[in-house]
């Protein structure tokens, strides 16, 4: 078993040293010169060039590579060519309201689109389940911000219970938080109730067909045990790989709800590098967002004997 | 259940057919594939629909409501707001096309190597893993950043995170043929590796392809409007859904139409092509009905 866990840990190390190539490529050979950014609109060629020979652009591709690459291993992902502040600072700064808001995400997409796939699959073909079915279609087919447009129109424009935008941190009191992150976070989580409802229904059917649970069935398990212990339990390992896979959703919807509603997270921080070209920043959010998804998804694999006790490695 | 084998032996596309009938699929994907009609209807034939030019603005009529005169009401700029929805979801659509079509054909191409010649299949895989690591939203507006607002470019940026997926499916596909006897027999008749490729493997890749493809024509519209939302897609002159919406932002107090109207027919478009795709993939995969009856 430990050689198993220490090969699959291995084997992330390719797919970041190729994200890394990617991200590193993306940015070099693009027609966009990060020099040309730091110069301004004003700079004399004789400027350009100079900016350019002391970022090291003229270095053969490979070694701006090397010296890249070293450097983040080091913890050291350069500077932003905006502000002049490290990029790891600038990414501590916003963490915060990026993560409660996509805990809080993670949390009511959990407890809304479970029990709404368990149901529909113990209805199957009723009612219930077309409804569950329908609204998981719809989630995957309407933009991210327009469900965040129409429930600011309804609860803060129309309704007026809630404030429009900003956010306020935990620190401040819970009331205040809640207030204002309850919006983007069910904003955040339709899609993601509709990804984790659907994979939970069809986990489910599988599970109600087999033998166990017509004998737990036949010996008087009551409905409720029998769905949410016996069967729900079986059904894990799908529902908790789809949590880990929707993780990529979730970063995209971030970046889209902490715009509508003006929260200075993470996805704020990456629109604005991207519009002021911010390569260094821009390099750094992919590369952390995808080392990130690709550790979460590890822990996922790896926690899959903790729910089926017949996987074994 | 017994195999059908009659089912199995016709062409993909007649099989596609036969698994859709009201009988077997209810009236879901006929009525979607209604609403979709109307919706490339009104937006293919918009130039002799529209009731406005869609680029004429009109100081005095700024932001007005629905009339007599304007369908929808007007935006920011006094331009007739339903003239506008339906063009911008003519280029909407055709993007969505696009990049349906360029992945596919580069994924098919990848995956077809990837399944073929065991030696690229290690290096291409792992690629692949890579490109699926990277939050698809966010190569996507680098991308667009980096090489300018057209829209070759934004089918680029939409193109390259949706290639993994397709590699995946034709791989897998590709991986359980190559051993069939026919393809031992043409392999022994001599036949090129490229007939083999593309004559015989790649004909049994066809089906999900169709369903792929359908999926990413919506996931593509959507990632439009997402990107003109965030300012990283199509140059903001020319109209489209998701630039149509970014305009709105501003107003959306005022006149919450030119968000909503535009967002209520992309999410038709897109919703009944995901119940199409979602109607010929139970009708092409024999296992799904078995589940579900």
């Amino acid at each position: 078993m430990f050689i198993y866990l220490l090969k699959r840990v291995l084997s992330v190390l390719p797919v970041l040293f190729l994200v890394s190539v990617f991200v590193f490529l993306m940015l070099r050979l693009t027609p966009g010169d990060p020099a040309a950014i730091i110069a301004g609109d004003n700079a004399t060629p004789e400027t350009l060039a100079a900016i350019r020979d002391a970022m090291g652009l003229n270095e053969p591709l490979l070694t701006q590579y090397a010296s890249w690459i070293t450097g983040i291993l080091g913890g050291d992902f350069g500077n932003s060519l905006i502000s002049g502040v490290p990029v790891l600072d600038l990414v501590a700064q916003r963490v915060g309201p990026s993560i409660s808001l996509a805990l809080m995400t993670i949390i009511i997409a959990i407890f809304v689109a479970i029990p709404m796939g368990v149901i529909a699959a113990w209805r199957h073909r009723s009612w219930i389940d077309y409804l569950v079915m329908s609204f998981s279609v719809l989630g995957f087919s309407v933009p991210v911000f327009l469900v965040g447009y129409v429930l600011l129109l309804i609860f803060s424009v129309q309704l007026g219970w809630l404030p429009p935008q900003g956010f306020k941190p935990i620190a401040d009191g819970l009331g205040p938080f809640l207030e204002r992150a309850i919006l983007p976070a069910l904003t955040l989580a339709s899609i993601y109730i509709a990804l984790i409802a659907r994979m939970t229904r069809a986990a489910m059917l599988d599970v109600l067909n087999e033998d166990y649970i017509r004998t737990a069935r036949a010996k008087g398990v009551g409905e409720q045990r029998l769905l949410f212990v016996h069967a729900l339990k079986n059904a894990a390992v799908p529902i908790v790989t789809i949590v880990g896979a929707g993780f990529a959703l979730l970063i995209s919807g971030v970046v889209v709800t902490e715009t509508i509603f003006n929260i200075p997270g993470i996805g704020r921080l990456t629109v604005d590098a991207v519009l002021a070209r911010d390569y260094p920043v821009i390099q750094a959010l992919i590369l952390l967002t995808a080392t990130l998804y690709v550790l979460i998804n590890l822990a996922i694999d790896m926690s899959y004997s903790l729910f089926d006790p017949r996987i074994r490695y | 259940m017994a195999i059908d084998r009659s089912a199995a032996d016709k062409p993909f596309l007649l099989r596609l057919l036969s698994g859709i009938s009201p009988r077997s699929t209810g009236l879901g994907p006929f009525i979607a594939a209604f609403m979709l009609l109307a919706v490339i209807g009104l937006t293919v034939f918009s130039p002799w629909i529209a009731t406005h030019d869609p680029l004429a603005m009109d100081p005095l009529m700024r932001l007005k409501p629905p009339s007599e005169a304007h369908l929808l009401g007007t935006d920011g700029y006094g331009r007739d707001l339903f003239s506008r929805m339906i063009l911008g979801g003519r280029i909407s659509l055709m993007i969505g096309v696009c990049a349906a079509v360029v992945a596919l054909g580069l994924g098919i191409l990848i995956g077809l190597l990837a399944g073929y010649f065991r030696a690229a299949d290690a290096v291409i895989m792992r690629a692949m893993d890579a490109l699926m690591a990277m939050p698809s939203i966010l190569i996507a507006i680098a991308l667009v950043a980096l090489n300018g607002p057209s829209i070759g470019s934004v089918v680029m940026a939409i193109t390259i995170p949706e290639i993994p997926r397709v590699v995946r499916l034709v791989r897998s596909v590709v991986l359980t043929v190559r051993e069939e006897p026919y393809v031992e027999a043409a392999t022994a008749l001599g036949s090129s590796t490229a007939k083999i490729l593309f004559r015989h493997l790649l004909p049994n890749t066809m089906a999900p392809m169709i369903v792929q493809g359908t999926y990413i024509i919506a996931s593509a519209i959507l990632t439009e409007a997402l990107l003109s939302f965030l300012g990283a897609g199509i140059s903001t002159e020319i109209p489209t859904w998701g630039n149509i919406m970014a305009e709105g932002r501003q107003f959306f107090r005022i006149t919450p139409g030119i968000i909503l109207w535009p967002g209520l027919l992309l999410t038709i478009c897109v919703l009944s092509i995901n119940l199409i795709g979602d109607a010929a993939r139970d009708g092409l995969d024999p296992r799904m009905k078995k589940r579900e009856a």
